[in-house]
């Protein structure tokens, strides 16, 4: 694969290792092909973190929002169950079924529910659903202590652990779930404490992302959010990029690929060679969201209902590989996570820097795929290594 | 502050005019002089150029050079030109008795006000010693978990652009190309995020004015007219133009506000906060008159205030005034001076639609102010640049405006640290006048300034070469913005604008737990 010095340079020390599969039809599989891939990557984790995230799981409350929590006291449980059911009608709540499994310890009470806002708190707080929901989710996570929202969306839901990812799939048992989206992670983290809220994925609402690598521009990526809202209680810098995508995506409506271009912005010098329509557009991204530039090396898998993208920072310092076989699209941090998931793809590619690879439900085009002619990567071959 | 008595601190003042020597009875009093000047008649060969080049006439001839040690300012003027290196300036060893409350500059001060009865005068920023909390931060940097970049082998990007911003973009996607939805506010772009500060002609040299904008053009960043008014050898410089609007309104008309590239409401000067300009009648020269629109010979005062800005609603009238004389082309700053409820005033002036605020702190420069005002008045820019990013971020309205900070930038590290703060883009004001040969002795109101910066002389004013000044402005920020690019490198990232406001990437050292939290910096120790 084609990744530079850096990366090689950085690998043994830092390296979650992330992975993706996403069928382009809405076929559903279970969690054991992601499980295989995560256990391939077991030595980029050092077992203080790893989770998943599904899409298409929930398929009999599809129009609910699944919200998963941790509870690590029974108060925070009783808190956080009085403001639900203040707010919101709780179709059905439970257990999130677990297995015994000797590595994962500590776990704390683990519920799912789905919900709808009420209406009448709707019309008190004058948001929509989606907003209203967002907001609970910031509520509690940063109000009520020892309770974590890990997961809000609409037929998804995140499932995460302290442990290796292999073992946090068994303990969840997740080959009992059918889904056409899966992502994992596994974690090794180094600045920011291994905890069970702090694992991967990350989620808000229908977002979930995993990531690989340290944002060195989290500091202001964290202030700007604010600005919007989003309150950054994770202790860890992932989360904002999972706000990036709400904030730039959901809210601000743009394109996928301009949120990406956002957050792996291109160089200044490469946006005075684009078109002069393009060139105006993109002066007048990086200039209103300077502060949404993620900086520094990151790989991320990111999806939300019916869309998966790979990732990779302006430069590329974190690895991340692409392959297609028929109608399916595989992400990973290697390609021997992709060939776990997939023995024989059809064909393998590295997405350059800054270039999304973005598969589409009932698209069997996939944005970034330098194989497919009819829709050719962004500005990619005009440049050498960077974007 | 205007028609009382200046006298100028530690030195014999001239007689200004009639009307102050008629206020002011001059009743000597014993005043040990600042430096003495010594020359080695060994080395001396008598070429008369000390004579020459002092610009303060502290220097005569008498057979041999002589010098009134009390008219010497210090500025090496005489000492830089001796061909034979036979001259010395030391500090006067002449002993008073020390007392930690009544201090040789209290001492001095008192003394020139009992023989003269006036206004202590002062130059340059305030020189008392107060804690400088630039030296109390220190950035981050990389080690394995992030790797660090190397500005040398990657691109490394220092752009910035100043003005207002919208909360978003819209874009829709047309045939696979994105396009903007609409039309940007008008921005200031900078290949650097320095801008050159607010200094008029007038108090300034014109060789000195047009080095600097000589070297803004080159350097693709901004220089700023002050209040000044713009000089006709200046209009091929003026797109890289802030032209000022100050409380005199000297030189404003349409065609000025048209020429630059943004105009700037001056409210305040972080050197004199509260106080108008005052250019002395004697610095006012034909060509100072001309391009102020002033007589010449006549003392140029800025009102205190701005008379038609009272209250916070007239100026927005002000600002939408200069908006509608430059038909919303042009971005609208406006400059205050660091103060202590600067923050609300800086969200006031956000609402009323400046585009830039141009945060200017206590110890920013000055051609002249009265000394009480200068070092005792106003706060630091490092906690006003703090407060002032940390209000707007709460009422969510900082992408309206870009925030200059200046007020003592001495070095890139300054700069990187005042980013990483929240501003925008730092403003160099003495630095730019250092870099010109200012060895800072700070008597620049006399107008007599040898080096040719600060003097309308033309005698001393031809002794400043434009081209050669702009060249070692433009080496400065050049090597400024050098820096900046390894300081970024070494914190992990290639884009100015992933350290601006990430105060994450500070810490604090020998810090009070207040300070500290002002500033919004954790103690050093503290990790992620």
């Amino acid at each position: 694969m084609r990744a530079s010095s850096f990366d090689r340079g950085n690998r043994m020390i830092s390296g979650c290792g992330l992975s993706g599969l996403m069928s382009l039809t809405g076929e559903r599989v279970d969690g054991r092909a992601i499980r295989a891939s995560l256990a391939l990557l077991h030595d980029r984790a050092n077992g203080l973190g790893g989770g998943f995230a599904a899409y298409g799981i929930y398929p009999e409350w599809a129009d609910k929002h699944a919200l998963h929590l941790m509870y690590y006291t029974t108060d925070a449980q009783q808190k956080t169950e009085a403001l639900l059911e203040r707010d919101f009608e709780v179709d059905h709540d439970e257990r999130i079924p677990t297995r015994y499994h000797p590595n994962v310890v500590d776990p704390p009470a683990l519920m799912r529910y789905f919900v709808t806002p009420r209406h009448s708190a709707l019309m008190n707080s004058q948001l929509q659903p989606d907003e209203f929901v967002l907001r609970q989710v910031m509520h509690v996570n940063a109000e009520v202590p020892d309770a974590y929202v890990f997961s809000s969306g609409r037929n998804m839901g995140a499932f995460k652990a302290v442990g290796y990812a292999e073992d946090i799939a068994d303990f969840y048992r997740l080959e009992e779930y059918q889904a056409y989206i899966w992502i994992g992670h596994g974690r090794f983290p180094t600045n920011t404490p291994g905890w069970w809220a702090g694992a991967h994925p990350f989620t808000l609402l229908d977002w979930a992302v995993v990531h690989n690598g340290e944002i060195s521009s989290y500091g202001i990526n964290k202030r700007y959010l604010e600005m919007f809202g989003y309150q950054c209680t994770m202790r860890t810098d992932t989360e904002v990029m999972a706000y990036l995508l709400d904030l730039l995506i959901r809210r601000h409506e743009l394109p996928v690929e301009v949120a990406c271009d956002v957050m792996a912005a291109p160089f200044w010098e490469h946006i005075e060679l684009m078109p002069e329509r393009r060139q105006r557009a993109y002066t007048a991204l990086r200039q209103v969201y300077a502060s949404a530039l993620v900086n520094g090396p990151f790989a991320i898998i990111f999806a939300r209902q019916g869309e998966m993208v790979g990732l990779n920072d302006r430069i590329k310092l974190r690895p991340l590989v692409a392959a297609r076989r028929d109608t399916w699209l595989y992400l990973s941090s290697e390609e021997a996570g992709i060939r776990a998931m997939c023995p024989e793809p059809d064909h393998v590619w590295a997405p350059r820097a800054g270039q999304p690879v973005i598969g589409r439900l009932g698209s069997d085009v996939v944005v970034g795929d330098p194989w497919q002619q009819e829709a050719p990567p962004r500005e990619a071959t005009a440049v050498g290594g960077t974007k | 502050m205007s028609s009382s008595t200046r006298t100028e601190e530690h030195r014999e003042a001239p007689a200004r005019s009639a009307a102050r020597q008629r206020r002011a009875a001059r009743v000597p009093i014993y005043r040990p002089s600042d430096f003495l000047w010594e020359n080695d008649p060994e080395r001396c060969k008598r070429c008369k150029r000390c004579v020459q080049q002092c610009g303060f006439q502290a220097i005569s001839w008498e057979d041999g050079p002589v010098a009134d040690s009390s008219k010497c300012a210090g500025c090496h003027r005489c000492e830089a030109f001796c061909p034979e290196q036979a001259i010395t300036i030391r500090p006067n060893p002449q002993y008073l008795r020390p007392h930690p409350l009544w201090t040789e500059s209290h001492r001095r001060n008192l003394w020139l006000q009992a023989e003269t009865g006036g206004v202590l005068l002062a130059a340059m920023g305030n020189d008392l010693p107060y804690p400088v909390l630039w030296d109390h931060l220190l950035l981050d940097a990389c080690q394995v978990t992030n790797p660090s970049i190397d500005p040398l082998r990657e691109p490394m990007e220092l752009r910035t652009h100043l003005g207002r911003k919208p909360d978003r973009v819209e874009i829709s996607w047309q045939e696979g190309e994105p396009e903007l939805t609409g039309e940007p506010y008008p921005a200031l772009e900078l290949e650097t995020p320095m801008v050159f500060a607010a200094m008029s002609y007038g108090s300034i040299s014109l060789p000195t004015q047009k080095a600097i904008a000589m070297a803004a053009e080159e350097l693709g960043i901004m220089w700023n007219t002050g209040e000044g008014g713009l000089h006709a050898d200046l209009r091929p410089y003026s797109h890289r133009a802030f032209v000022q609007c100050a409380s005199g309104r000297f030189g404003v008309h349409a065609g000025y506000l048209n020429a630059g590239a943004a105009v700037e409401i001056k409210i305040g000067q972080g050197a004199k906060p509260g106080i108008g300009g005052h250019l002395p009648g004697e610095k006012v020269s034909a060509e100072v008159s001309e391009t102020r629109m002033i007589p010449a010979g006549s003392d140029a005062l800025s009102p205190a205030p701005q008379h038609d800005i009272y209250s916070i609603e007239d100026l927005r009238q002000l600002i939408y005034a200069l908006k509608e004389a430059t038909s919303y082309e042009k971005p609208v700053s406006v400059k205050i001076a660091a103060v202590h409820n600067v923050a609300a005033i800086a969200s006031g002036i956000v609402r009323a639609g400046a585009d830039i605020i141009y945060l200017d702190g206590f110890r920013g420069g000055t051609g002249a102010a009265p000394t009480m005002i200068r070092d005792h008045l106003g706060i630091p820019i490092e906690i006003a640049l703090a407060v002032v990013d940390q209000q707007l971020r709460d009422e969510g309205i900082r992408n309206q405006v870009s925030i200059i900070a200046a007020g003592g930038i001495r070095s890139s590290a300054d700069a990187a640290k005042a980013i990483a703060l929240g501003a925008d883009a730092v403003g160099l004001g003495t630095a730019a006048l250092l870099a010109l040969g200012c060895t800072l002795c700070q008597r620049c109101y006399t107008g007599r300034c040898s080096w040719g910066i600060t003097t309308q002389d033309p005698a001393l004013t031809r002794r400043l070469d434009p081209y050669l000044g702009s060249q070692r402005l433009i080496n400065l920020v050049r090597a400024w913005s050098a820096e900046l690019k390894e300081i970024l490198g070494a914190m992990g990232v290639n884009a100015i604008e992933s350290l601006r406001g990430s105060r994450e990437r500070l810490r604090a050292v020998g810090l009070d737990r207040t300070t500290a939290d002002i500033l919004g910096v954790k103690p050093a120790g503290i990790g992620a």
